[in-house]
Order: structure tokens, then sequence, then C-alpha cells
């Protein structure tokens, strides 16, 4: 009533932007060099943050030469934590826009936006007497945040990492010093030397393996070895695994549009504009001008990639996203879904 | 197709098939620079503008509070009126345009963005990006072009309505906010068979909600905040709301009404390209030259030609483009309307008060036979359309220049000048 059109938050928003509830945000407060292509982002959750399970992510919304980007990150902090911050760890990728800015560029006391934590890869409620672990690279994170978060629901612990090289290892010296109190047992696999993991070999590495819950989290490729692996020797059962969804869409020319609210699905060539693909499968499309100028037609794209017809230019989105495109100047470059 | 460009009358006559779509693609690439170092500092420009616009608002209203004091008033009144300007023009026109959507923040996108204003963003965003920008200057498409109340172009049919035209433009400047609730719900069109019109009423009720939402922050919450200030406080806003809409109802006549913009037939768009709509752009729009204070306050609609051109490009970066385009019209022999405030303004009321009599009212007066060469314009059809009323590129076209369109207007026009 005072604030309008806007919200009276609009105007706080001006002075605390950590105070709403509506809309998470979080400060970061610290950036901690952990390997030389990884950081630790401590962050100062606003008002709204309802806490996390160890083994849960976040959603992170940081804007990079100005767009906003959203990408999922495991919690590396223990939820007890006194000072309510909480920390992910983020591993620069080849190209990778936002992780390289995470870890190199971006300045402490940057305000990011903020989901509440989710996910399944957690310990459950229940004691686990015997856990193994089988993490590579980044995959490490999700467990660093049960070893140090849930460290009581954990007893007898084998930890199999994979990285490059001893130097690579994320949270290398944390890791080895939880080895030598002899909290957990550590292999470390530096797989420049020795290759990737063999899940062949997890029976003789571990010897008690029928009797351990699972956890993995790692590239896709580990990941699918593992499970066909523990499919043949009946356990697959014990299994819980995170995967880290690749931020790399396929594009190409054209591709399977899927409009999600309508349950339509249609093969599109890479000239027809979506918003005509959309109209001509009896899909409810907005349209405006229908010549790029108006935004009438803007339309969340899902999942996949879209390619500008005027300039080229490739807008991708992936799971979780909601890029909001132009369909009457966009056509499939790819798989893709638009919620409508 | 090709016969209007041979007609003499046509500011496009000189240019061939081949050049126009050159043309296009020079604004394309222009257009492109922007997007490829568009970026960090766009964004933190719109952040910026956004967080001083209210911190302006809410340190105006704040010293309003007080304005039972003539200074408190003063100052406060004045922050205020900026503040609206700002938020009207610079912040709320451009976000709803889409020009910030890039930068994918949910709070500063055209499709949540709702402004300080009597019509709301659903509905501007229709009869704006959507019928203006697309039809700009097409007559009996366009309804900008004389918002339904006057007649702007000597192609609209005179009925005597118009006679009072210069009152309803008055009228219209004062209450510039509701003027374009009513037209964006059409209202002209729509009032008779509103009973019977669910679509009407619905929008009609979408309007009536935004306009008690308004008045209330504005003329009761706020007054009554002010305690003993409660008078003055009203006055203060009342006058805000005044001096806006006077001065955004300025900074839009300026846009396309004064003399040197040309208007087309709604025949002559058919079968368009891109670079034939780029063109009708190029000549359907008048900028305003001045301060960059000035630009600030008409939320870069001084820029009007490069914003039609490109009405996503942020606004931020239409100056910076402007001598791009500009060297663009003048190697491909084109006129640049341009002209500093005051001109413009004077240049479309004129318009205004002279449109407000038949074509040929001077004709019946002194008996100058000067239709002839008119009506033979206006029969050509075709691409780009007739553009008319139209000064031709003449180098030493300024204030005066309206004796060079007497061959192709009527003497009535000779007499308002």
């Amino acid at each position: 009533m005072v604030a309008t059109p806007l919200l009276p938050a609009d105007y706080i928003d001006l002075v605390d932007p950590l105070a709403s509830s509506a809309d998470l945000r979080g400060r970061i407060v610290s950036v901690l060099p952990e390997t030389q292509d990884s950081a630790t982002l401590v962050i100062e959750p606003g008002r709204g943050w309802k806490g996390h399970v160890p083994g849960q992510y976040v959603r992170l919304g940081v804007d990079v030469r100005g767009v906003r980007q959203w990408r999922a990150y495991s919690l590396t902090s223990s939820p007890d934590r006194e000072d309510g911050r909480i920390s992910i760890t983020v591993k620069a990728i080849e190209d990778g826009l936002v992780s390289n800015h995470l870890v190199h560029e971006v300045p402490t006391g940057t305000i990011v936006h903020l989901d509440q934590a989710c996910g399944e890869f957690t310990l459950g409620a229940t004691r686990r007497e015997r856990a193994l672990f089988l993490t590579a690279g980044s995959g490490i994170t999700p467990v660093m945040g049960m070893l140090r978060g849930a460290a009581d629901l954990l007893d007898d612990v084998v930890l199999i990492h994979s990285a490059p090289t001893g130097r690579d290892v994320v949270f290398g010296r944390e890791l080895r010093a939880l080895a030598e109190e002899g909290r957990i047992e550590l292999v470390e696999l530096h797989t420049d030397e020795v290759g990737m993991l063999n899940p062949a070999n997890l029976g003789a590495m571990v010897p008690d393996l029928d009797r351990r819950e699972i956890w993995a989290c790692g590239p896709t490729g580990m990941l699918d070895s593992i499970e066909s692996h523990l499919d043949e020797i009946g356990l697959r059962h014990r299994l819980h695994t995170e995967r880290f969804r690749p931020s790399v869409v396929v594009t190409g020319d054209g591709g399977t549009v899927t409009f999600t609210e309508t349950d339509a699905t249609v093969e599109a060539d890479g000239a027809t504009p979506i918003l005509d693909v959309g109209e001509e499968a009896g899909v409810l499309m907005p349209s405006g001008c229908r010549m790029g100028i108006c935004f009438g037609c803007v339309s969340p794209l899902r999942e996949g990639a879209v390619r500008d017809l005027r300039n080229g230019e490739i807008t991708t989105a992936t799971d979780g996203e909601e890029v909001l495109i132009q369909t009457c100047v966009s056509a499939a470059a790819g798989n893709c879904q638009i919620e409508r | 197709m090709t016969a209007i460009q041979k007609d003499p009358e046509n500011p496009l006559a000189h240019l061939s098939r081949e050049d126009i779509e050159q043309i296009g693609r020079e604004l394309d690439a222009i257009r492109q620079e922007v997007l490829d170092t568009r970026g960090e500092e766009d964004a933190a420009y719109i952040r910026k503008v956004i967080d001083s616009q209210r911190k302006l608002e809410l340190g105006s209203r704040g010293v309003l509070l007080f304005s039972l004091f003539p200074p408190a008033w003063l100052v406060g009144t004045a922050g205020l009126t900026v503040a609206k300007i700002l938020e009207n023009m610079e912040i709320g026109h451009n976000v709803m345009h889409g020009q910030w959507d890039w930068m994918r923040d949910p709070k500063i996108h055209s499709t949540t963005w709702e402004w300080d204003n009597a019509s709301p963003a659903d509905l501007w965003k229709h009869s704006h990006n959507e019928i203006h920008h697309t039809y700009t200057n097409v007559i009996g498409k366009d309804h900008d072009l004389g918002y339904g109340i006057m007649r702007v172009d000597e192609d609209q049919r005179w009925v005597p309505f118009y006679l009072g035209q210069p009152a309803w433009n008055l009228i219209n400047a004062f209450l510039f906010e509701y003027s374009i609730a009513a037209y964006d719900l059409q209202l002209g069109k729509n009032w008779k068979g509103r009973k019977e019109n669910p679509e009407f009423q619905l929008k009609a009720k979408q309007v009536m909600k935004k306009i008690r939402a308004q008045m209330k922050k504005d003329y009761v919450v706020h007054p009554l905040l002010s305690g003993p200030s409660a008078p003055t406080t009203f006055m203060a806003n009342v006058t805000a709301n005044l001096a806006r809409n006077l001065w955004t109802h300025s900074v839009i006549m300026c846009g396309h009404f004064p003399e040197g913009v040309a208007t087309f037939e709604k025949t002559s768009i058919d079968g368009e390209t891109r670079a034939d709509w780029y063109v009708r752009q190029m000549l359907g729009a008048a900028n305003i030259s001045g301060s960059p204070a000035m630009h600030m306050m008409t939320g870069n609609l001084s820029f009007q030609i490069e914003h039609h051109l490109f009405p996503d490009l942020p606004s931020n970066r239409y100056q910076e483009i402007s001598p791009q385009v500009k060297e663009i019209f003048e190697r491909y022999d084109l006129p640049y309307a341009e002209g500093p405030l005051p001109k413009q303004v004077a240049s479309a009321w004129k318009k205004v008060i002279r449109l407000s009599l038949p074509n040929d009212f001077g004709d019946q007066v002194t008996s100058v036979p000067g239709g002839i060469a008119r009506s033979a314009a206006s029969t050509a059809g075709g691409l780009l359309g007739k553009a008319k009323n139209f000064l031709r590129p003449s180098k030493d076209s300024s204030d005066d220049t309206l004796a060079e369109v007497t061959e192709l207007t009527s003497a009535g026009e000779r007499m308002a000048a």
C-alpha cells in the first residue's frame, strides 16, 4: 500500500539484501583456495535459510558478466557451524563460466542468490556402522559435508578417492589428518599413475564390501561402471549415487521440442521459430510482434538449447534453470523443453 | 513496388532494393556490436539508476513529511517529481521493453516489472511494445498517431471533432498517465459495447485497481503519514504527478509528431522485410538534442530513432551508437530528424493545431491550388509506402522549411506556419 507498485521489501533490499525471506540471498564472506583450481566459498546466508542435511546441495545464482547464472554445489560445511555460515567448494572446470568466476574472480562481499538446500544424497536418519565412500575429483564435496557434519552417524568409514595427483586432492590435508586420527580409512588413487578406479577391484580393496552401505559421487563414467559392477555382484541396493549433471548442452540444428505444460512433443527444424512450432502443435503460446522486438512471447526454456535466428547466438538451459527466451526469433538448436 | 521509389516526393525514391537491404545489414551489425559488449558495466548502470531512484523517492517522501515548511515542500516536491520521471522513463519504459531481460534478474525483467503509472504494465506492453513499435507510424495501425483523439497526419480523415484537438492535447498533457491507461484500454473504441465485452471489463477492472492503489499511496497514505503536513503533502503529490505528466507528454510528443517525421500507408507494409522495417523506423521517429541530464530525464527517448531501431538494446547505449546510426543516414542521404526540446515541442504543437483544420481549409479560404501534387503522392502505394508529410532532405532545412512542403502538403499548412 505504501510502496505500490513495489513491495516494502524492495526498499529494504536497498539497505539489507539479506533480510528478505521471499528472495533468499547470501553474502560471500571469504574465498579460501583449496587446490590450484578449486576454492571454498564461505557464505553468510540470508534470514530465510532453513539449514541443510550433510550431503545436500544448494543452487546458487551469481551474476557473471552481468548475467545471472545458476549452478548447484554441494554444501561442504557442517550444519552446526556456530556462525551460521555455509560453505560450498567449487572446482574450476575447463571453460566453465561460473566455476572459474567463483574460484578465481568473485570478490568477497558479493551478494549471491540461493535456493533452499535439497538433494537425497544423505546418510539418512539411522546410524551407519560401516560406510564406503567412492569419490573422484569434486565428487568429494558432498562426502566432506557428511564427514564434517554427521560424524556421529558414522563409525567405520572407508573412503576411496580418485584424483590425478596427490596435489589435486581437494581437502587433501583434512582427509589425511582424519585418516591419521583413525576416523576414516583413506585410499587415494592418483589416477595419473595408477589409472581410473576399476570397480572389479573393490572386493580386494574392501574385504567387507558386502557389509557396507555405499555412497558414490564423481564423473558419470565412474558412477556407471560402479553401478553395473555392484549390480553384477548383487549389491546394487546398497548404493547411493549423486550425479553432477554436466552443464554442457548438446547443440545442433533443430531437435525435439517438448512443451512441458501441454505435454506435447514435436520434431522441429533449425529454422522454424519455436513460437510457430508450438502453435502448430496446438500449444497455447503467448505471442506479440513476431519479429523479436516486443518481448510479448517470452517463455521459459527449462532445458536444452535454442538459436537466435537473427544472429545465430545460442542460449542454453540446464536442469533446474529457467531461462526466458523470445520464442518468435528462437529455433531449436538441439532437444529442448519449453514450459508452455 | 518500385513505383513509389520513382515518386519524386518519396524520401526513399533514390534507394534501390539492394541499398535498403544493405542498410538493414549495417544496422544489424551495430546491434550485434552492442550485444557483444553488453555485460557487467551495463548491469551496474541500471542497478545504480534503480538504486538512486528509489533512494531519491524515499528521501523526497521523507522530506515531505515536513512539507508544512515551504523549503521542505519545494525540495521534496522537486525530488519526488524527478524520481517519478526517472521511474517512468529511464527505468519503467525501458525495463518493460525487455532491454534488461538479458541479465536474467527476475527483479529487473519485462515479465515482472510494474511501474508508477496508472496504466498496468501488461496493457502498456501490448499497446506500446507490440502495436506501436511494430506498426510505427502506419496510419490506421499505430494508435500512437494521435492516440485516437487527435489528427496528426494529413492522411487521417478530418472530422469536426478534431477542431478541438489543441484543447484535447492540453488536457491530455495534464492527465497523461490516465490518458495512457484509457488509451491502452482503447476506451474510445470499446466504450460503446463495453457491457457485452468481458475482455474489456476485465482489463478495465485491472486499470481501476491500479489507479486506486496509485491514488491511495500518493493522495491518502503519504499525506496521512505527514500528520499536520497532510494538506501540503497532498499538494506535493498532485504537483509531482502533474509535472511528471507534462514532462512525459512533451517528450513523447517529440518522438513522432514533429515536422520531418514520415508516416506510412497501411498497405505499404505488406511483405515488409526486416530491412524495410528498419528504414520505416529511421524515418518515423525524431530525436531531441541536449545535455546528458536531459537524455537521462527522457529515459534516453531523446534517442528516439535509435530506440525505434533497437527497442531491446539497453538505453544507456543509444547515445554511444547514435553517431554510427547518423552516419548511415548521411551516407544514404536520409534525413535524421533532430532538434532541441523547445523546438521539437513547438513543432509538434504546431502540427496538432494545424491539423485540427481540414487539409483543404486553406484552399477554401485562399484558393491556392496546393492539393494536386499531394493527392498524386497519396495515391501511390508501395513497399515503404509513402513517406509523406515529409521534409525532403535539404541542407538548409530549419524551422522555416515548411515552405518547402507546400507542394506536397496543403495551403492550410502554410497558414498555420
